[in-house]
C-alpha cells in the first residue's frame, strides 16, 4: 500500500525498485483518495518501506504494430526476444483491447480443411472460431497442432494463414518444437511468436495472450489477413492467474481459482471472430492441459463453457499408438452447422457425422458390455460394432502425421467402414445419401 | 443533466466497485462515474457515502473524479421500436452503439434505447371518449411495431385520472404526447407512447391466473415428454456442449409465443449473431412473418461487463412484463442463469460479504426465486389475459447438478429439462434426459392435448416412459449377464423402447423437416411406435421369433419417418400407420397359417 499518491488511476501499471535496484512489476488494484494499493506480481519479499522506490507508469501495457510482426518472437509485453531490434511504429495499441460489439460480428461459416478426419470430417472448423485441444501431460497435442497450422486451408483455395503463437509457461524443448517446425515447413515468415517460459516470469504470462491476440487482430483487421492463433498451454495461464488472485485475496471459486476465471478466460477466447465489412479472421487454436486428465477440472470446463467446441485427445488412443489420439465423444464443434452440406463441402456430410457419431456411441457401449461378459457372449449384432469401432479406430481416426486428407476422402472413408452394416441400421442417412454412396452388400 | 441530478467526487475504486461521496444519494440510484461517464448503481448507503457497482470496467478512473447522482433507478424505456433490436445488458441499442463506435464498444457510449426520430402510425382506441376515466395499464390506442407485433400504448401503471385528450390517428414520434390526463389532484399529466420503468421492480396486474395451455416448443421431447404452459418457469440445466443453447434457440424459433425475448447473459457473442442473421430469414410457423418482427434480443457476451450481466436478466424481464400487459404471451429465454449468479458472487465478493457455499452469497437462493416469480400468467389492467414463461438455462460448473445455482433453482422452477453429457456425446439430440428431467404440467397440458389432438395422449405418453424404464432396467441386467438370458419378449421390449428413442424423442435441431413438429406429429409418431410395440408383443406372445420382428423394415422406418414428412405431410404420415398394421397382420395370418412356432 502506497500513500498519498494522489490521482493514480485504478489498473495503473507501477514499476517497483528494491533497494538493490531490482525491478519488479506491479499493478494498481484498489485506488482510494488517501492510499493506493498494489499488487506486486514478483511479491514483497524483502521489500522494505525505506529504500524501496514506486513509479506509476501513467499507461497500460501497449504493443507497437507494422507489418514487421512476421517472422518475429517477443515475450508477454511485446519486447523482442529474438536479439533483434523493437518494432518502430506509430501505431500502438493497448494490449487490454475492448469487447467487440455482438451486432457488428458475422456468423463463421467458412469450412477449414486441417486435413485431419476426425476434425473435417466429424468436428469441422471454420474460419473464425475457437476450437481447443484438450490434452494431457505427455499427449501429441503440440504434434496434432503443428500439423494443422501446416495443413490448414479453404477448401479449394491456397490461401495461407497467417499464425500467431503465444506459448504461455511452456518448456525450452516446446517452444523450440514450434520454432523448428515452422522453419522447417517454410511458413516462418508468416508468423509471429509470442513466447513466455516456465521460467520467465509468471506475470508475463497473463498479459501475453492479450499482446498476442493485439497483434492477431491488428493482422486481420488492419492487414485483412486469416490468422490462426495457436495458444499453449492455457492451463498455465489459468495458473498464474490463480497465483495472482490468491495474493490479492479474491474470493476463491472452484480449486482455489478464483470466480472471475469465467470472465477472464472469456475475454481472450471472444477476441476471436469475423466482423462485418473486414476481410481478415481471427480463428483460434487454444492448448489446454486438462490436469489429471480430468476434463471436469475448472480449467477444461470454463474454457468449454465458452469456447465452441472442443477437440479432446484421449490417453488410451495414444497408448494403441494412434495418431492423432482423437476421442471424437467428447469432442465436438459448434460451428460445423453452417460450414458443411451441399454448398460448403458435401450434401451428405452432416448425416454421415451424425450415423458415425451413433454407431461409435453404440460401439463403446459394445466395447464395455464385452469387456464384462466377453466377446464371445455377444450377439452377432453387437460384434459387427466392435469390428466397426477396431477398424473406425485404426483407419479414421489414425492417420499420418504428414497426411493430408482431402474432405472428400475423409467422407469416402467414412462410408467404407460405415457400408459394414445393413442399410436399415442407418437410419441417420437419407435414402438418397445411401443410394449415392452406399457400398455395403445388403 | 436533470434539475435532480447532483454531483459528488469519487473517494475508492476496487474494480466494478466505486465508493463515493454524494451527499442526498438514494438506494439504487444511477451515477454517472468519473470524465469518462461510466454508469454505475447505488448498491449500499452509509451516511454521504455510496457504494456504486459500474456496468463498465474502471480501469483508469482516478480518486477525486466526479460522481453525478442521477435520481432514478437503473430503468428500461418502454414503448414502440423495441420488436427486432439487440440491445446490451443496461438496454443500450448495440445497433446504433456500432454506427457511433464501430466494431467494439467504447466506454461511457449513452444511446436512448428507443428512436427518438421515428415516426409511428398511432391508432386511437376508439372505445375511449375525452372525459373518461383512465389508470394504468389502460390500453390508449394501438402502433403496428412490426407486422407480427400490435404495440398497444398503454397507460404507465401509477398513472390515473380523467381523459381530457386523446390524440387523433396520424404519425407521431414517441416522445410526442398522444394523451392528456388530469389527475385526482387537479395536475395535468401528458402521456407519450413511452415510459420509463424501474428494472428491479416487478411491473402490477390485476391478479395472477393459473396457467391453463401448454407452450408448444414443436420440440417432442418437451410437448409431449416433459410440457411447459405458457406463464410457467423452466430450466434447462447442463454441462458445456449438451445442448442448453440450442434448446433456447429452438423454443426462440418455434414456439406458439406472440413475443420472444431472448437474454444472452454471459454467453458466446456468435450465438446472438446465429439469432440477428437467421430469424429474419426463417418463417414464424404461426403467423407466417418472420421470426425476428416477433423477438427482441438482450445481449451481455461473456466478455462484456460483469455488472451488467447481473443487471440483463431484470432489463430482459421488464421489457417482458411489458409485452404481457398489452395482453401477450410473452417468452423470456436466459441463456445462463449460472452467468447472473456469477455476478452477484463477483459483487458481494467485492462487497466483502461473507459468502455461503462456493463463494456465493447468502441472498443467491432469494434472488433467484424473486427473478423466476416474475413470470405467471396474469390478469392484465386493461388487455386481458397475458403471460411470462421464463426458461433459464443453468450451466453447472464440471457438470454436477448438486452445486448451489441448480439446486436452488430446482426448488423454484416446474419444469425441469436436465441435459445428459451421455447422450449428447452419442448424438441423440435434444439430450434431455427423461430419467431426470420433470414437469410439473403433464396434468394440466393432458387437457389441452386431449381436447385439440387426441383423448389418448396422456396414456400413450406413460406406456412410453414405462417402456423407456423397462429399458433401463433390462440394460442393467444385459451388463450383468449378457443379451443372451433376455427372453424374445423382453428383446423386444428394448426395441420398442429403441424406438421411442431414435423415432420420437430424438429431433435434430438442424434437420428442416423435423425441427418444428406440430403437436399433431408429435402424436402421431408416439402413437405409431407405441403400436409397433404393441401389435410386436402381441405376436410375440402367441409364438412370432423376436427376430422376425426386427428383420421388418417398417423399423427403420419408424426411425427414419420423422424425417421424411413435414407437420403439413400427415397424410403420408397416417399412411404409414396404414403400412405397419398391415406388415403386423400379414404376419399374423402367415402365422396362424404356419401354425405351430419354429423355435429360434
Ligand atoms: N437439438 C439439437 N439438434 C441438433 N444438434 C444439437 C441439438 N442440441 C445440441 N446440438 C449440438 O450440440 C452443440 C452444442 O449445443 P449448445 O451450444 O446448445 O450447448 P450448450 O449446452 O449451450 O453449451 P454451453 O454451456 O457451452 O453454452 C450444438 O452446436 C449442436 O451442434
Ligand atoms: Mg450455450
Amino acid at each position: 500500500m502506497v500513500k498519498d499518491a494522489p490521482g493514480v488511476a485504478f489498473g495503473d501499471r507501477v514499476r517497483i525498485e528494491d533497494y538493490a535496484g531490482g525491478i519488479r512489476n506491479g499493478q494498481v488494484i484498489r485506488a482510494a483518495d488517501d492510499a493506493v494499493l498494489i499488487l506486486v506480481f514478483e511479491g514483497t519479499d524483502d521489500l522494505d518501506l525505506e529504500r524501496t522506490w514506486v513509479r506509476f507508469l501513467d499507461e497500460p501495457v501497449e504493443i507497437a504494430l507494422s507489418p514487421e510482426l512476421l517472422g518475429r518472437e517477443f515475450n508477454g509485453l511485446g519486447e523482442p526476444r529474438d536479439g533483434r531490434p523493437p518494432i518502430l511504429s506509430n501505431l500502438r495499441r493497448p494490449v487490454a483491447g475492448s469487447a467487440i460489439n455482438p451486432a457488428a460480428r458475422t456468423y463463421p461459416r467458412e469450412f477449414i480443411q486441417t486435413g485431419i478426419s476426425t476434425i473435417d470430417g466429424l468436428n469441422s472448423l471454420v474460419r473464425g472460431q475457437k476450437l481447443p485441444i484438450f490434452s494431457g501431460s505427455g499427449l501429441p497435442h503440440n504434434r496434432l497442432a503443428a500439423q494443422i497450422v501446416r495443413q490448414a486451408k479453404l477448401k479449394d483455395e491456397d490461401t495461407s494463414f497467417s499464425v500467431v503463437f503465444a506459448a504461455m509457461g511452456v518448456s525450452y524443448a516446446d517452444a523450440k518444437f514450434f520454432r523448428d517446425e515452422f522453419a522447417s515447413s517454410g511458413v516462418l515468415r508468416n508468423v509471429v511468436m509470442f513466447i513466455n517460459l516456465a521460467d520467465d516470469p509468471p506475470v508475463e504470462r497473463l498479459t501475453l495472450p492479450r499482446t498476442a491476440l493485439t497483434a492477431a487482430e491488428y493482422l486481420a483487421y488492419d492487414l485483412d489477413r486469416h490468422v490462426l492463433v495457436v495458444m499453449t498451454d492455457m492451463t498455465y495461464y489459468a495458473e498464474a492467474l490463480r497465483e495472482v488472485a490468491t495474493a490479492k485475496g479474491d474470493v476463491p471459486a472452484r480449486k482455489g481459482y478464483p470466480g472471475y476465471l469465467y470472465s477472464d478466460l472469456a475475454e481472450i477466447y471472444e477476441r476471436c471472430g469475423r466482423i462485418h465489412q473486414r476481410h481478415g479472421s481471427i480463428t483460434m487454436m487454444p492448448v489446454v492441459s486438462m490436469p489429471s486428465d480430468d476434463i471436469t477440472h475448472p480449467i477444461p470446463d470454463l474454457t468449454g463453457y465458452i469456447t465452441e467446441g472442443q477437440i479432446v485427445l484421449s490417453r488410451e488412443l495414444h497408448n494403441q499408438g494412434i495418431y492423432p489420439p482423437v476421442h471424437i465423444s467428447p469432442s465436438l464443434s459448434r460451428l460445423m452447422k453452417d460450414g458443411i452440406g451441399k454448398d460448403d463441402t458435401r450434401e451428405d456430410h452432416p448425416r454421415v457425422s451424425a450415423q458415425i457419431y451413433a454407431l461409435y456411441a453404440r460401439a463403446q457401449e459394445t466395447r464395455n458390455l464385452a469387456s464384462i461378459i466377453g466377446a464371445d457372449e455377444l450377439s452377432e449384432r453387437d460384434r459387427r460394432y466392435l469390428t466397426f469401432a477396431d477398424a473406425f479406430d485404426a483407419r479414421f481416426v489414425g492417420q499420418g502425421e504428414s497426411e493430408d486428407r482431402s474432405i472428400e476422402a475423409t467422407l469416402n472413408l467414412a462410408w467404407e467402414l460405415m457400408s459394414s452394416f445393413p442399410r436399415d441400421m442407418l437410419t441417420r442417412l437419407k435414402e438418397t445419401d445411401l443410394a449415392k454412396y452406399y457400398t455395403g452388400t445388403d | 443533466m436533470t434539475e435532480t441530478s447532483r454531483t459528488g467526487a469519487i473517494r475508492d475504486i476496487n474494480g466494478p466497485i466505486v465508493t463515493v461521496d454524494l451527499p442526498g444519494a438514494r438506494s439504487g440510484e444511477q451515477v454517472k462515474i468519473g470524465e469518462l461517464g461510466l454508469f454505475g448503481e447505488v448498491i449500499s448507503l452509509a451516511g454521504t457515502t455510496a457504494v456504486v457497482q459500474t456496468y463498465e470496467s474502471t480501469d483508469g478512473v482516478r480518486p477525486g473524479e466526479i460522481a453525478v447522482g442521477l435520481g432514478f433507478p437503473l430503468s428500461v424505456e418502454l414503448g414502440p421500436g423495441l420488436m427486432g433490436g439487440i440491445f446490451d445488458g443496461v438496454q443500450r441499442p448495440l445497433e446504433k452503439i456500432a454506427l457511433q463506435s464501430g466494431d467494439y464498444i467504447r466506454r461511457g457510449i449513452s444511446v436512448p434505447a428507443l428512436d427518438r426520430a421515428k415516426q409511428w402510425e398511432f391508432t386511437p382506441n376508439e372505445a375511449l371518449e375525452p372525459g373518461a376515466t383512465v389508470s394504468g395499464g389502460l390500453v390508449l390506442g394501438t402502433v403496428q411495431e412490426t407486422l407480427t407485433v400490435k404495440h398497444r400504448i398503454l397507460v404507465p401503471p401509477g398513472v390515473a385520472g380523467e381523459l381530457e385528450e386523446l390524440a387523433p390517428a396520424g404519425d407521431y414520434d414517441i416522445e410526442a404526447s398522444i394523451a392528456r390526463v388530469r389527475t385526482a389532484k387537479g395536475h395535468i399529466l401528458k402521456l407519450s407512447m413511452y415510459h420509463r420503468w424501474p428494472v428491479r421492480r416487478p411491473r402490477p396486474y390485476l391478479r395472477r391466473d393459473d396457467g391453463i395451455s401448454p407452450l408448444i416448443t414443436g420440440q417432442r421431447v418437451i410437448d409431449t415428454f416433459f410440457p411447459q404452459l405458457k406463464g410457467g418457469k423452466g430450466a434447462v440445466p447442463g454441462p458445456f456442449g449438451a445442448g442448453k443453447t440450442v434448446v433456447q434457440q429452438q423454443i426462440a424459433r418455434w414456439s406458439n409465443a406472440d413475443i420472444v425475448i431472448y437474454v444472452g447473459c454471459g454467453e458466446r457473442g456468435n450465438e446472438l449473431v446465429d439469432v440477428l442473421e437467421s430469424f429474419p430469414q426463417l418463417d414464424d410457423p404461426y403467423s407466417g412473418r418472420k421470426l425476428m418482427e416477433r423477438t427482441l434480443l438482450v445481449a451481455n457476451t461473456s466478455n462484456m461487463p460483469v455488472v451488467a450481466r447481473e443487471a440483463s436478466i431484470y432489463v430482459g424481464v421488464t421489457m417482458a412484463e411489458y409485452y404481457r400487459d398489452m395482453g401477450y404471451d410473452v417468452v423470456m429465454l436466459a441463456d445462463s442463469t449460472s452467468r447472473w449468479a456469477e455476478a452477484l458472487r463477483e459483487v458481494s465478493g467485492r462487497l466483502g460479504q461473507m459468502p455461503v457455499e462456493e463463494g456465493y452469497p447468502a441472498y443467491l437462493a432469494s434472488r433467484l426465486a424473486a427473478v423466476y416469480e416474475r413470470a405467471g400468467r396474469v390478469e392484465t389492467y386493461g388487455a386481458g389475459s397475458g403471460s411470462v414463461t421464463l426458461i433459464g438455462a443453468v450451466s453447472p460448473p464440471g457438470g454436477d447438478f448438486s452445486e448451489p445455482v441448480t439446486s436452488h433453482t430446482k426448488d423454484i422452477i416446474e419444469t425441469f429439462w436436465a441435459l445428459s453429457k451421455e447422450l449428447a456425446d452419442a448424438r441423440h439430440y435434444p439430450s434431455i434426459d427423461w430419467v431426470t428431467s420433470f414437469s410439473g404440467h403433464v396434468h394440466t397440458a393432458a387437457q389441452w392435448w386431449h381436447k385439440e389432438v387426441d383423448p389418448n395422449w396422456e396414456r400413450r405418453r406413460t406406456a412410453a416412459l414405462a417402456l423407456l424404464a423397462r429399458d433401463a432396467e433390462l440394460s442393467r441386467i444385459v451388463n450383468l449377464v449378457g443379451p443372451e438370458a433376455l427372453s424374445d419378449a423382453q428383446r423386444w421390449e428394448l426395441e420398442g423402447a429403441s424406438l421411442i428413442k431414435e423415432g420420437v424423442l430424438q429431433q435434430s435441431a438442424l434437420d428442416d423437416v423435423d425441427t418444428f413438429c406440430s403437436p399433431q406429429k408429435q402424436f402421431a409418431l408416439l402413437d405409431i411406435a407405441i403400436t409397433i410395440y404393441t401389435s410386436g408383443a402381441e405376436l410375440i406372445a402367441i409364438g412370432v421369433p423376436v427376430s422376425e420382428l426386427q428383420n421388418l423394415p417398417i423399423l427403420a422406418k419408424m426411425r427414419r419417418i420423422k424425417s421424411m414428412y413435414t407437420s403439413d405431410q400427415m397424410d403420408q404420415i397416417q399412411a404409414f400407420r396404414a403400412e405397419v398394421n398391415s406388415a403386423m397382420e400379414e404376419i399374423r395370418i402367415e402365422y396362424a397359417k404356419q401354425g405351430e412356432p419354429v423355435l429360434s
